[in-house]
């Protein structure tokens, strides 16, 4: 295994980042080097660079089994990394766990989706604002002042989310009943509940048809317009990343094989051997 | 007035029945006791049921809320039980009044239960599914043999206490003083107990328990324990810190369990570590599994009906564990099968989103 990529062609990476203008004057938001994991022997990724700006749309793509969810799974610590270094707004992340990385501004949506089924979507936002709405356990059994005021500011700011996304009038719903699309749509407003300033977004537009793709392009820039957050995204819908996607990643056997904008990207050798070339032979 | 209770969410509304009901039960009993239309047999039982109401309620917070099994609720019983009465027993001359002294014990069996849920959450709710059942069957066992050769006695020097491990120690190694007070003798239990419990006391148990877990399910709290059970990994990427909140949910159905077990410990002359064997445990759960995991007035209804109707049935007794067992079953495989599922959700309208299901 190892020897296959060692053979494998490689283009030189670029070390600088790619930053969109506007935010070159800030530091960046997410900065990892030389990140890498083991499973037992395999190199399941293996010195991985990438800095996100502050208000960027990443994109990460790669063909299966390259490591684009291990990575996610990284960053959330889901994973701990057996080298390199994630920082987050400048502050190294190493030894948190998943919840302390999502209280320090990451927030996720997953491949297959995860969302609390048996509770109603505005509890499934409720949770993602556990967070922000604080009082004690004590608190609410007691049901003192500051609980009702806590309880009214979450169901208010759960409401608010969600009309962001057509989703109001689901609110009394159960989650795990409503219709697919919906449902994606669900865990992308509960991450955000979160008040995260890093969005990862794994396959968002999965099972999704075009004209839900489309609405879903015009959700992600309008999050990133309306929260100023960054957002990374793994996805395999190729017009989606090509057109939302400012700097573009692509992964290959745990590998990064290029960096660059969306036009870049499409014209690097390597990437079409490895990826968009498989497509058009199909 | 109206209009606020129409706004009113659905989930708002059982729980206000739920009281209702709980308030209404208690008025009916009373008056019918005092009108003497309570039979013998069940004027006896009206203390137990109220302490396995509390039972059922509490373990429906760890199984049905929380989603871990556990088989051991009847440790922490046994541990509220033994605190409750060594506390009502020794405080029997400094503080004669049996009301203040049962609210003592009760506060008292809910925190020992409490430290002990403590110290065995931290360690057992690392594990999931089948190892955690099989962990807390073992903890009430070993809560069982632990009693079963303690011996605890009271004199003026204050509290004797020892541990019949090896089998060579009696009542007299404590060296009691001339008017001091056997407690707990090892396997015979606690015995010549004060009987201070009361139906009123139990009723207000009962209302505190469910106050205690409908509240705490209806706040952040109660949100996050639900988001663990329905999706660890989820919970943990929203923030949610797993292992607090399954302890907050473990220690709160101990201590209730705990104040329960003081109630039943104090409504007996004589109490013995074997009542809260593994049975015991099993006995609760069938009635959180027969209420409804998670239905909190489905534990109450259940645990009603079932501690009433072996009692009723007295000349099957024999055959008690027996139905139980049946009954689960039965009752497993009808709420599994998707035909009796649908019947019952055409009955009672579920929330909106079941009939999108379809």
């Amino acid at each position: 295994m190892s020897k296959k990529f060692e053979k494998g062609k490689m283009v030189p990476v670029p070390s600088h980042a790619i930053i969109p203008e506007r935010d070159i004057d800030k530091s960046p938001i997410l900065e990892c080097s030389h990140l890498g994991i083991d499973f037992g022997g395999l190199r399941a990724v293996n010195d991985f660079n990438l800095t996100i700006g502050r208000t960027e749309i990443a994109g990460l793509i790669g063909p299966n089994g390259a490591g684009k969810t291990t990575i996610f799974n990284l960053l959330t610590k889901v994973y701990q990394p057996t080298r390199g270094t994630i920082l987050l707004d400048g502050l190294d992340t190493s030894g948190k766990t998943t919840a302390q990385i999502n209280r320090m501004g990451i927030a996720r949506t997953f491949q297959n989706i995860r969302l609390f089924n048996n509770l109603s979507v505005e509890d499934n936002v409720k949770i993602g604002l556990h967070n922000q709405e604080r009082y004690s356990a004590i608190t609410g059994v007691l049901r003192l002042p500051w609980y009702w005021s806590r309880e009214k500011a979450a169901h208010e700011r759960a409401l608010e989310l969600l009309s962001l996304f057509g989703m109001a009038d689901l609110a009394d719903h159960q989650a795990g009943s409503l219709p697919y699309g919906a449902q994606r749509r669900l865990e992308i407003v509960r991450a955000l509940a979160t008040n995260p300033s890093l969005l990862l977004l794994d396959e968002p537009a999965a099972g999704m048809n075009p004209s839900e793709t489309a609405e879903l392009m015009e959700n992600i820039v309008k999050i990133r317009d309306t929260f100023q957050i960054a957002v990374m995204l793994i996805e395999h819908d190729m017009k989606l990343v090509m057109s939302i996607c400012e700097g573009i990643c692509v992964l290959n056997f745990g590998q990064v094989i290029a960096k660059g904008t969306a036009e870049e990207i499409q014209s690097n050798p390597a990437v079409i051997e490895a990826y968009l070339g498989k497509q058009k032979e199909a | 007035m109206k209009s606020y209770f129409k706004n009113m969410k659905t989930i708002t509304k059982v729980d206000y029945a739920t009281y209702l009901g709980v308030i209404l039960a208690f008025i009916v009993v009373s008056i019918c006791q005092s009108q003497g239309l309570v039979s013998r047999s069940l004027g006896g039982m009206l203390v137990p049921i109220c302490c396995y109401v509390c039972m059922s309620v509490s373990l429906n917070l760890t199984v049905g809320v929380l989603g871990e099994l556990s088989l051991g609720h009847a440790g922490f019983m046994s541990v509220g039980a033994f605190s409750g009465i060594i506390t009502a027993m020794s405080l029997q001359s400094a503080v004669p009044n049996d009301l203040v002294r049962m609210v003592i014990a009760l506060v008292a069996g809910a925190f020992f239960a409490a430290i002990v849920g403590f110290i065995v959450g931290i360690p057992v709710l690392r594990l999931r599914g089948d190892y955690l059942a099989i962990v807390t069957l073992a903890f009430g066992e070993i809560i069982k043999d632990l009693i079963n050769c303690l011996l605890v006695g009271w004199d003026e020097n204050g509290l004797h206490i020892a541990l019949n491990v090896d089998g060579t120690k009696s009542m007299s190694s404590l060296g009691l003083s001339e008017n001091g007070i056997e407690i707990i003798k090892g396997a015979q239990g606690a015995t010549g107990n004060a009987r201070i419990a009361t139906f009123a006391m139990g009723f207000v148990l009962v209302m505190i328990t469910l106050v205690v877990v409908l509240n705490l399910v209806r706040s952040r709290t109660g949100r996050a324990i639900m988001a663990i059970r329905d999706n660890r990994i989820a919970a943990e990427s929203v923030g949610i810190n797993v292992t607090k909140y399954k302890l907050i949910a473990f220690v709160t159905s101990a201590s209730l369990a705990g104040a329960a077990g003081a109630l039943f410990g104090l409504n007996y002359s004589n109490v013995t570590a074997v009542q809260f064997d593994f049975n015991t445990s099993i006995l609760v759960l069938v009635y959180v599994v027969l209420g409804g995991l998670g239905n909190i007035w489905g534990s109450i209804v259940a645990t009603v009906i079932l501690y009433v109707l072996p009692e009723a049935l007295r000349q099957f007794s024999d055959y008690r564990m027996l139905v139980y067992a049946i009954v689960l079953i039965l009752v497993m495989l009808a709420t599994n099968n998707p035909q009796v599922r649908t019947l019952i959700s055409r009955i009672i309208p579920r929330r909106k989103g079941a009939a999108l299901d379809e």
